[in-house]
């Protein structure tokens, strides 16, 4: 198990290594989630719907948006020089490497999440003291599980002609359950309400991640072994 | 070529059955039904639509489950069954989807509502269309087929989830009260005509499913001649 | 029906063994039926026209494809299977380097020693470096590197681990004359050492030198089995009226 891991945290250090060398998937990310959130602005009208209504939904679809473009790097990297080869090649096991994936990924995403954040509560002046440690983990709670899928997709994805299609209509209907549930909850944490509204969606989450995390990595082998 | 052939036959054969059932049920609906009270005589298309949402969760499971036995045996023929089902619940889905609507507007007023059996139709339907978009992406057979089993393994648990997001929305956001007499206390000629509907709908997809399946195989035998010469 | 067998060595299973060897893609049948042993110290090349299935035996016997029938072994373990472990010997040097374009040589040598979970793995990887007279160059990125340069570096990372069994697709290709002979004579020393060699090839004058055994594959299917030949020129010209090339 420990072995697992450690082969997991290589494989994860090794794309985060690679990324930050040529860093163009995550500043494209960013940039494009700036630009989601101008055009958010630019296109409601300021007297109809108050920007608290409009805030959550607002900023889980920039979340969505940017980490598809972000979540096909992954395995783009892996098909240069045939290096995917050299993954599976070694004994490593599938396990392993969709963790890996999975945890660079999540390292990814949360990186534009985390810049997207605070550029959120600029433009749309939102007040997000004493609720933020919240937001921040439902973040990541309803991330894991998109990411996940994201991941086994993006592998699939990528073998095809039209990856950057084939991936957002693959996923979609897949993000939609934490999607619901990410802007279920930031939009009642922003309203203050008691964590007891947010219960149930809380668990939906949890559960879809705890599903969907498993499930993707005992699926991984189907899809990159040959 | 002979098999599939054969197959196609014997579907054919059963599509023509379905057909001759959906004129008994049309029958049935318009003679032997009562009318509903409060949506009038267009309540009726309730016995066309549930059993094809019905038609569309059941082809979309037996996805998943070809699926899960595709990748456990290997077998090609899980996976011919996989994508003839996934074509036949993307028509059904399809259908129950335009249909809605119309419906649905001199009914409730509105093009659209996001109800229980409407919202996952619409799902199942997008489910469908990434499932075979991706086998179309995908050439080479067995990529193919192990690609899509994962999708539509996935694709199958992934239904819970939507049903379990659509009840907590609902139970947060009361929506206008729709009416949908799908409770079991249905007068016995509802009930009597559901059922028999269902059925019909049932006979239909396993016509077009295993005619679906015969052509795959004509299909196949076909490149593989042309191949060989 | 032409096996392909090495001289066995004792009683220990074979360096690398395939029975009943078969792989269809579709309806499409690209291997039929092979057998296949190969001993440490030999050199078996595989040569054929293109499409005969050469890059597709390779990688069905480095366990990266799943055959549709057969199996294959390494030192009598399953290639696929018990998360790989048998692959641990295997090395494999392809046409394409296996290296990450983002990630300094010593960077991916690193990254390699690992992935095989070798002590010290960035000790490891700059001795590799230093063996292979790349040590200047551990802080590149591998599009810097010429074609030849590249070579040796991916020859590198396929022996970080000390593998028992080379696999090899092509590695000549696009190779100057110089860099080519420094593989042959890398791969004599190698043979000389113990380790398998099997070789992909679609130009048998490259691994001449090299093979000791020279298989011929055409469809799918064994044609022609022997240890090497003495006359290059014979050789080819049964060669090319058994290819109709």
């Amino acid at each position: 198990m420990p072995e697992t891991f450690r082969l997991a945290l290589a494989v994860a250090g090794k794309d985060i290594r690679a990324e930050l060398r040529s860093r163009t998937a995550l500043l494209s990310a960013i940039v494009f989630a700036a630009l989601v959130l101008v055009v958010f602005n630019f296109a409601r009208d300021p007297t109809a719907l108050a920007v608290v209504d409009l805030a959550p939904s607002v900023l889980w679809v920039t979340f969505a948006l940017a980490a598809m473009l972000a979540l096909n790097r992954a395995f783009t990297i892996e098909r240069e020089n045939a290096a995917i080869d050299g993954l599976l090649l070694a004994p490593l096991p599938r396990g392993a490497l969709f963790a890996g994936k999975l945890l660079a990924n999540l390292a990814f995403v949360c990186t534009v999440e985390a810049i997207t954040l605070p550029l959120f509560v600029l433009f749309f002046n939102v007040d997000l003291s004493g609720s933020w440690p919240g937001i921040v983990g439902v973040t990541l709670l309803a991330t894991i599980g998109f990411v996940a899928v994201g991941t086994i997709f993006s592998a699939m994805a990528v073998r095809t002609r039209f990856a950057e299609l084939m991936l957002p209509v693959l996923l979609l209907p897949f993000m939609v359950p934490p999607l619901i549930g990410a802007v279920q909850v930031t939009s009642r944490l922003l309203a203050g309400r008691p964590l007891s509204e947010m219960l149930g969606w809380l668990r939906l989450l949890a559960l879809y991640d705890v599903v969907f995390v498993t499930l993707c990595a005992m699926a991984f082998s189907a899809v990159v072994d040959e | 070529m002979t098999a599939g052939r054969a197959i196609v036959r014997r579907g054919f054969t059963l599509i023509a059955l379905a057909f001759a059932g959906l004129a008994g049920v049309y029958i049935l609906v318009l003679g032997y039904t009562p009318i509903e009270a409060r949506q009038g005589l267009a309540q009726k298309i309730f016995y066309l639509h549930v059993p094809a949402a019905w038609c569309s969760l059941m082809a979309f499971s037996l996805v998943g489950i070809a699926s899960a036995l595709y990748l456990w045996l290997h077998e090609p023929r899980l996976d011919r069954f996989a994508a003839a089902s996934a074509e036949v619940g993307v028509a059904f889905s399809a259908v129950m989807l335009t249909t809605g609507p119309i419906w649905a507007k001199p009914i409730w007023g509105t093009w659209w509502t996001w109800d229980a059996r409407l919202t996952l139709t619409l799902f199942l339907f997008f489910l469908f269309i990434g499932y075979l978009a991706l086998r179309a992406a995908v050439h080479e057979p067995s990529e193919r087929a192990r690609f899509s089993a994962v999708v539509g393994i996935l694709g199958m648990l992934l239904v819970p989830f939507i049903h379990l997001s659509v009840y907590l929305f609902r139970t947060l956001h009361p929506q206008p009260i729709v009416l949908k007499p799908s409770a079991p206390s249905l007068p016995p000629e509802m009930l009597r005509t559901l059922l028999i509907s269902m059925a019909v709908f049932t006979l239909l997809y396993l016509g077009l499913v295993t005619t679906r399946y015969g052509i795959a195989l004509k299909e196949e035998a076909k490149e593989e001649a042309a191949d060989a010469s | 029906m032409p096996s392909c067998d090495g001289t066995p060595s004792g009683a220990a299973p074979p360096l690398l063994a395939a029975r009943g060897l078969s792989r269809s893609f579709g309806r499409r049948r690209v291997l039929h039926d092979i057998h296949l042993t190969l001993e440490p110290g030999e050199a078996l090349a595989v040569a054929g026209p293109n499409g005969a299935g050469k890059s597709t035996l390779l990688r069905l016997l480095a366990g990266l494809m799943r055959p549709s029938a057969g199996e294959v072994q390494v030192m009598g373990r399953p290639v696929r299977g018990e998360e790989g472990k048998a692959r641990r010997v295997i090395g494999l040097l392809s046409h394409q380097s296996l290296l990450y374009d983002d990630l300094t040589l010593l960077e991916n040598l690193t990254f390699a020693a690992r992935l095989y979970g070798i002590a010290r793995p960035r000790e490891a990887a700059m001795a590799a470096l230093e063996q292979a007279g790349l040590a200047a160059r551990a802080e590149e990125l591998p599009r810097r590197l010429s074609r030849g340069l590249l070579q040796r570096a991916a020859i590198a990372r396929t022996r970080l681990h000390s593998p028992r069994l080379l696999l090899l697709d092509e590695p000549f290709t696009a190779l100057d004359a110089a860099s080519a002979e420094r593989l042959r004579s890398e791969l004599r020393d190698s043979l000389e050492a113990g380790l398998g060699v099997v070789l992909v090839t679609h130009h048998l004058a490259e691994v001449w030198g090299v093979a000791t055994r020279i298989a011929v594959l055409v469809e799918g299917r064994w044609v022609w089995e022997e240890p090497r030949p003495g006359e290059l020129d014979e050789f080819v010209s049964r060669y090319r009226g058994l290819v109709g090339a």
